[in-house]
């Protein structure tokens, strides 16, 4: 058990809490009835998968995605050494990141305006409810 | 109870297998991981380029602006766009432009405007007062200098769209509409896809690809070519500033008023 914590959990340990997280997310996504808290369900989805990705651009003992001005400057006049790669994160997940926040708080808000006009139209954000609403109307026509 | 019961088995298999998967996985913080040096912890990997050539290229030391403005341009842009269209759906969903106000019903802002209803604004309401501007100021700032510190157009948009939030929040939404009115957050977010579109389409009239900003050299009279794409990189910032800053206000002030922009939290 001991040896199995320390070589598949430890080291890998940003996955475990990645897939834990997710798995929280798909789990309401599924059993919630509540549109509000399926929609909660996905947001902790999308916060395993902004995890995971940052998380990949990690390095050890490595400092934020920005040169500082005096290693940059050396690098312009040919001094190779100037820019350690193992001493600056990996810029490209944070890049994708970033606009993923930004998009998923948006698409978010669109989520929400669609179950205020659900709760206008049929009185409940329950989904068994709002089915069985619908299905109501369908047997009227 | 039984979407229950079928949700924790199907969950538990999906998070065995991607579980089982973990183990092939690179080490937590491995510089070597094919993500941050390349297949087979070699020297060719996207990041690797980024982080070596990106001052060089565009004159730009956070490399998270460089890469989000101008090696990855396109993506940028049509993510500016999907939180435009975002912005436009809430406001084909939710908004309603009929006036439907029954003359019985009391103003909910009016009987909050006595001095009972003003009471317990007080300190909420002068404290934000006192904040708004610093907050709106430092937006400015991390849009401005995204280029040397932390920072850029998606920040300090989602700073500035929460500066007209907070005057919703502790004044009324009536305040904040007085400062940026419906037709303003509306117009200011095409804006910003236009600033972004624009940047990114005057290339093609130097007879150079879309968003190649070194094109704009002539025109905006710098030495080299990095310096004008380090100026093309903010044009861009602009732009998303402006998007996202009109499109978080508008989600707000449309789902907190169900469409109608009136009354409010």
């Amino acid at each position: 058990m001991e040896a199995f914590f320390k070589e598949a959990v430890v080291p890998h340990f940003n996955f475990w809490i990645y897939v834990i997280i997710m798995m929280i997310g798909l789990w309401s996504v599924i059993a919630k009835n509540n549109l509000i808290k399926k929609l909660i369900g996905l947001s902790i989805f999308q916060t395993a998968i902004l995890l995971l990705y940052v998380s990949l651009g990690v390095k050890e003992g490595a400092s934020i995605p920005i040169i500082d001005h005096h290693a940059a400057e050396r690098s312009l006049v040919g001094d190779a050494g100037a820019i350690n790669p193992d001493l600056i994160a990996n810029p490209v997940p944070h890049v994708l990141m970033l606009t993923a926040i930004v998009v998923g708080v948006a698409t978010l808000g669109v989520a929400l305006a669609l179950c205020q006009m659900i709760y206008k139209d049929f009185g409940t954000l329950e989904e068994d409810e709002v089915l069985q609403k619908i299905k109501a109307l369908h047997d009227d026509v | 109870m039984k979407a229950k019961i079928f949700a924790s088995i199907a969950v538990t298999i999906t998070g065995a297998i991607l579980l089982y998967a973990v183990t092939d996985f690179p080490n937590f913080g491995d510089p070597r991981s094919p993500a941050n040096a390349g297949v087979g912890g070699g020297s060719s990997s996207a990041s690797l380029y980024y982080i070596e050539n990106t001052y060089r290229d565009t004159k730009v030391p956070n490399l998270v602006t460089a890469i989000l403005a101008d090696y990855r341009g396109y993506d940028t842009l049509f993510e500016t766009v999907v939180i435009f269209t975002a912005g436009m759906a809430i406001f084909a969903i939710l908004r309603v432009l009929r006036n439907e106000d029954a003359p019985s019903a009391p103003d909910p802002e009016s009987t909050n405007r006595t001095i009972d209803g003003d009471h317990h604004r007080i300190i909420v309401g002068i404290t934000c007062r006192i904040a708004v501007p610093l907050v709106q100021i430092f937006a400015l700032y991390v849009v401005a200098h995204g280029h040397h510190s932390p920072g850029g157009g998606f920040q300090g948009g989602v700073m500035l769209g929460a500066s007209f939030i907070l005057i919703a929040l502790s004044g009324s939404l009536r305040d904040a509409l007085a400062r940026f009115s419906e037709a303003s957050y509306i117009r200011l977010a095409s804006l910003g896809i236009l600033i972004y579109a624009g940047v990114a389409f005057l290339p093609l009239v130097f007879g150079r690809n879309f968003v190649d900003y070194g094109a704009l050299r002539g025109l905006l009279g710098t030495e080299g070519e990095e310096m004008a794409r380090s100026h093309g990189i903010f044009g861009v910032e602009l732009g998303v500033a402006f998007t996202v800053m009109a499109v978080m206000f508008a989600i707000f002030a449309n789902l907190s008023t169900r469409g109608r922009l009136k009354g409010g939290l």
